[in-house]
């Protein structure tokens, strides 16, 4: 028996897969069918039932002899994934019909496609690009798996289009508002987050470069923007609206007002961050304040303002999006959320929410980006 | 002690120059609504009697500092709390809410990172999407989650918690994971060279090393908790709570009553991080730490 | 004097290559070694050539790739699995959030002793090392050279016989290792225990060790084995004696002839 190399998971599989077969009907009117022979009824899972378990049954079984890992991956990677594509598009037409066996199904195909993710977790490749492919590959399929539980129960189990839409209806709500999604991220992104993050985060920056100067600021705006850096500043979201109007320039504010802290103090902090030794190195060749900000002091705090950039990021957008939740003109992300709410469009919702989602990862990207450019001698970055 | 006495000059000449500061802009910005006022009333106040009026409008574009502490005093000290309009009663409904979902993030992103440090098949493939998703701004989801939940007769006090425990457990989860990672080598192989079961290193090392990491994200999770809370009373129709009473006073343009909300909020937020401070170095004292 | 007694740790064509990104590193070739019970042995030579890994396999914190090797005549790992020994790091590695008593406790509770048995052993170890009196202290309450014996208490505190130690003073200025030395000594007569101690100073490995195995890189190999002459009484003025000197010259002709300094 040393040709077998079981694990709990392909045996669970296994195992819930002959339950499945042995509970018979995958969906009602499959059952419907069964109960009246004679009568010609048309089902799901006609055809593609056998291939279903066979797939699965074979997958699983395979699985547990012993093969190479990535072999073994393969192997249930396309078990588990054909199965699930069977399984979705199988159900198309009879959504909300579904009985316990399609369920059993779709918890054997993510039980081996959860095998294939941890034969991969724990294969250690020698070969960089290898490494960085599995990096990649492991949670692309996790990712891939939220996809297909949610399509997959949410259609079989028929939950009601305003709870909970499937992600193909939301992909397509996505492909067929592409005019109205992009005008809502110009009239947010491109003109609130864009200037209020740049306005916010320079300004921080020349604060931080004033307290630094004098100790007496510093000493005092320390303590205040630590203070103000947990406060829910999202509040003066209304003010603003009042004070600037109902377009972006409000928006821009708000943005303006909660980056400002965090850059201020992360850049005090990283300013503080060079060491004594290189300071009194710079003193010894007698550099002058200005020489010894720019030579020693702000690459030394680089890696500090850069977090502060990527904190602002995803504040900028937050700031940006809740702002308009109290009152924009008829565009923009935040003010298209509140509204379809309202009308239980909830899979436009869910639409914004990826582009947000989407947009919030670019930004956070470029300046990921251009931190491993800069700080390419910091050891965070040089480690990978 | 020292450094507490080299602080507190600084930090109270800087919040006065604040308030300074706000008188003058609430003059300023006050000005022009007042003049139009006058203008109408065939008054022409002299200069001090005009000063006084623009600091006490009773809809002004920005409030003077002592309206909004009056209006905070009496809407704080001088309601019985079980009134709507009682900072008090409001900021409790947006506490309780606060609280629950902070307790509910912090155990959740607790057993998330208990389960990426133990099963590498979720560090590979879980701990990936948790970092992405620091980047996405979450809080869009809020008015959704309300308003699905309230379809499904679910309303109250859940769905805001649920907010806040969505943004709460984000940063727990993350904190702890570097924690519960932080042992040092020589310390896992001290344990190593014991033959110390996977549970004893886990209790023994990784739980104790954890602890300061679990109270600094703890206290950016609370304020997030707020945050998520207060947002979370946005689309509810504005009943109670500190996001309710903003989007009242926006609706109806009473500036002070928005600003004196703002500072309930804040009063709160900044008690919730003491508190969780406080707590933090009470552990480390217990601990053993060394005193600052 | 101790050969004839039976082995606690030995070692034939011992090998370990580590597989690293710039291709594989050869850590131990062919190291021949055998340890009887109650020796002090000293390993010594320059940084890369082993030495420190070398105890880590024997402490099965490595896996050698090639040869054999045994403790108490069993594999590393059992011996592990048994407690056979006691290991001291480079630093003191005390958990900051527990106190002395409750650090030099921290074996004894994994092994799951009574409460009792407990207190007894630590009370014994700590007043072993001298620092009856510190129990109730936290670490960062302690000097360096006092953190160092509190992990020395540590690793006797469960009466394992063998004690592996590891550059253990590296870290402390000369005045207290000649100090720590010489409690050391006294410790090692007094308890009849076995110790292998790494280490790169000279005086250090002449004045301790019955035994000093000379170690040289790339790949980390044993140069050369040096039986010490002196008493086992040593205070610490006999480093002033020929004898030590000459011990000392012979581990320092060692050292040069295994260590090509072309780099």
């Amino acid at each position: 028996m040393n040709w077998l190399k079981p694990s709990w998971q392909a045996v669970l599989a296994v195992a819930l897969c002959l339950i499945a077969v042995a509970l018979g009907a995958i969906t009602k009117p499959e059952a419907a069918a069964m109960a009246q022979p004679e009568a010609s009824l048309d089902y799901p899972y006609l055809v593609t039932k056998g291939l279903m378990f066979g797939l699965l049954l074979i997958a699983a079984l395979v699985s547990m002899t012993k093969l190479p890992a990535i072999v073994e991956a393969l192997v249930l990677f396309v078990g588990a994934h054909l199965t699930a594509w069977l399984l979705i598009t199988g159900i198309n037409g009879f959504e909300g019909t579904a009985l316990a066996p399609y369920f059993l199904v779709l918890a054997t195909a993510w039980l081996l496609g959860w095998r294939c993710v941890a034969v991969l977790s724990s294969l250690r490749p020698v070969a960089n690009w290898a490494k960085t492919a599995l990096r990649l590959i492991i949670p692309a399929i996790f990712g891939a798996w939220i996809l297909i539980l949610w399509e997959a129960i949410t259609r079989g189990a028929g939950i009601p289009f305003i709870l909970l839409p499937p992600p193909s209806a939301i992909g397509a709500r996505i492909a067929g508002s592409l005019p109205v999604l992009g005008a809502d991220v110009r009239q947010t992104i491109f003109k609130a987050v864009i200037f209020g993050y740049v306005v916010g985060s320079g300004a921080g920056f020349l604060a931080a470069i004033a307290a630094d100067r004098v100790p007496f600021l510093r000493r005092g705006l320390l303590p205040i923007g630590n203070m103000v850096s947990a406060l829910p500043i999202i509040g003066v979201a209304p003010i603003m609206v009042m004070w600037f109007g109902f377009d972006w320039q409000s928006k821009a504010a708000v943005v303006i007002i909660m980056t400002f802290f965090p850059m201020l103090v992360n850049t005090v902090a990283g300013l503080a961050a060079s060491g004594h030794m290189e300071r009194d190195l710079m003193r010894t060749y007698a550099s002058g304040y200005w020489q010894t900000l720019f030579k020693l002091r702000l690459p030394a705090a680089a890696p500090f303002i850069f977090n502060a950039l990527k904190i602002n990021s995803t504040l900028a957008l937050i700031g940006a999006i809740v702002a308009e939740f109290f009152g924009t003109p008829v565009v923009g992300m935040g003010f298209r959320i509140s509204t379809e709410v309202g009308r239980m469009n909830i899979d436009m919702v869910w639409a914004e929410i990826a582009v947000a989602a989407l947009a919030g990862s670019v930004f956070y990207g470029v300046v990921a980006l251009f931190e491993r450019a800069v700080t390419f001698w910091h050891p965070s970055v040089r480690g990978g | 002690m020292d450094s507490f006495r080299d602080k507190i000059v600084p930090v109270t000449s800087i919040l006065l120059g604040v308030v300074v500061v706000w008188y003058v802009m609430a003059v300023i910005l006050n000005t022009p609504f007042q003049r139009d006022l006058d203008r109408r009333a065939n008054e022409a106040p002299g200069a001090v009697e005009f000063l006084g009026k623009t600091l006490s409008q009773p809809k002004p574009t920005l409030p003077a500092p002592h309206q909004v502490a009056t209006n905070f005093f009496e809407n704080t000290f001088l309601r019985s709390v079980t009134s709507n309009r009682s900072l008090v009663y409001n900021a409790w409904v947006t506490l309780s809410s606060t609280l629950l979902g902070f307790a509910f993030g912090t155990a959740l992103g607790i057993v998330i990172a208990v389960g990426i440090v133990h099963v590498a098949t979720l560090e590979r493939s879980l701990m990936p999407w948790i970092i992405a998703s620091q980047t996405i701004p979450i809080l869009a989801v809020a008015p959704m989650i309300i308003v699905v939940l309230a379809a499904i007769g679910i309303t109250g006090l859940i769905p805001k918690a649920l907010i806040s425990t969505y943004l709460s457990f984000f940063p727990v989860a993350v904190g702890m994971v570097k924690g519960l990672r932080s042992p040092e080598i020589m310390h896992l192989d001290l344990m190593h060279t014991y033959n110390a079961s996977r549970s004893q290193t886990f209790w023994k090392l990784r739980v104790p090393a954890s602890v300061p990491f679990l109270f600094t994200s703890m206290k950016v999770a609370v304020a997030a908790s707020l945050v998520g809370a207060i947002v979370g009373e946005l689309p509810t129709g504005a009943v109670a709570g500190i996001g309710a009473k903003l989007l009242a006073g926006a609706y109806y343009s009473q500036t002070i009553d928005i600003w004196s909300a703002l500072v309930a909020g804040s009063v709160v937020a900044a008690l919730l991080v003491m508190v969780v401070g406080i707590a933090g170095r009470l552990v480390d004292r217990a601990m053993g730490g060394r005193p600052a | 004097m101790t050969r004839n007694s039976p082995a606690v740790v030995s070692a034939s064509k011992l090998g370990l290559t580590f597989q690293t990104n710039d291709g594989p590193v050869q850590a131990l070739s062919n190291v021949d070694l055998t340890i009887g019970k109650g020796e002090f042995v000293s390993f010594i030579g320059p940084s890369g050539c082993g030495k420190t890994t070398l105890l880590r396999v024997i402490a099965d914190l490595e896996k050698p790739t090639a040869g054999t090797i045994s403790v108490n005549g069993m594999t590393p790992e059992q011996a592990r699995e048994s407690r056979a020994y006691g290991y001291v790091f480079q630093a003191a590695a005390l958990f900051p959030w527990r106190t002395i008593e409750r650090n030099v406790g921290l074996p004894l509770e994994i092994i799951g002793l009574s409460k009792a048995e407990q207190a007894e052993r630590i009370k014994r170890t700590l007043e072993l090392v001298n620092l009856s009196g510190f129990e109730k202290k936290y670490p960062w309450q302690l000097s360096g050279g006092m953190q160092q014996r509190a992990s020395i208490a540590r690793a006797l505190a469960f009466d394992a016989d063998l004690l592996l130690m590891d550059e253990p003073f590296g870290a402390l200025d000369e005045i207290v290792r000649d100090h720590l030395n010489e409690q050391l000594l006294e410790l090692w007569e007094r308890t009849n225990k076995t110790i292998c101690f790494v280490t790169h100073s000279i005086p250090e490995a002449v004045y301790l060790s019955t035994r000093i195995v000379v170690m040289s890189p790339r790949p980390g190999r044993v140069s050369d084995i040096i039986e010490s002459t002196l008493p086992k009484k040593r205070p610490l003025d006999i480093r002033e004696t020929p004898e030590f000197l000459a011990i000392a010259a012979r581990v320092r002709d060692g050292l040069r002839a295994g260590h090509s300094y072309d780099d």
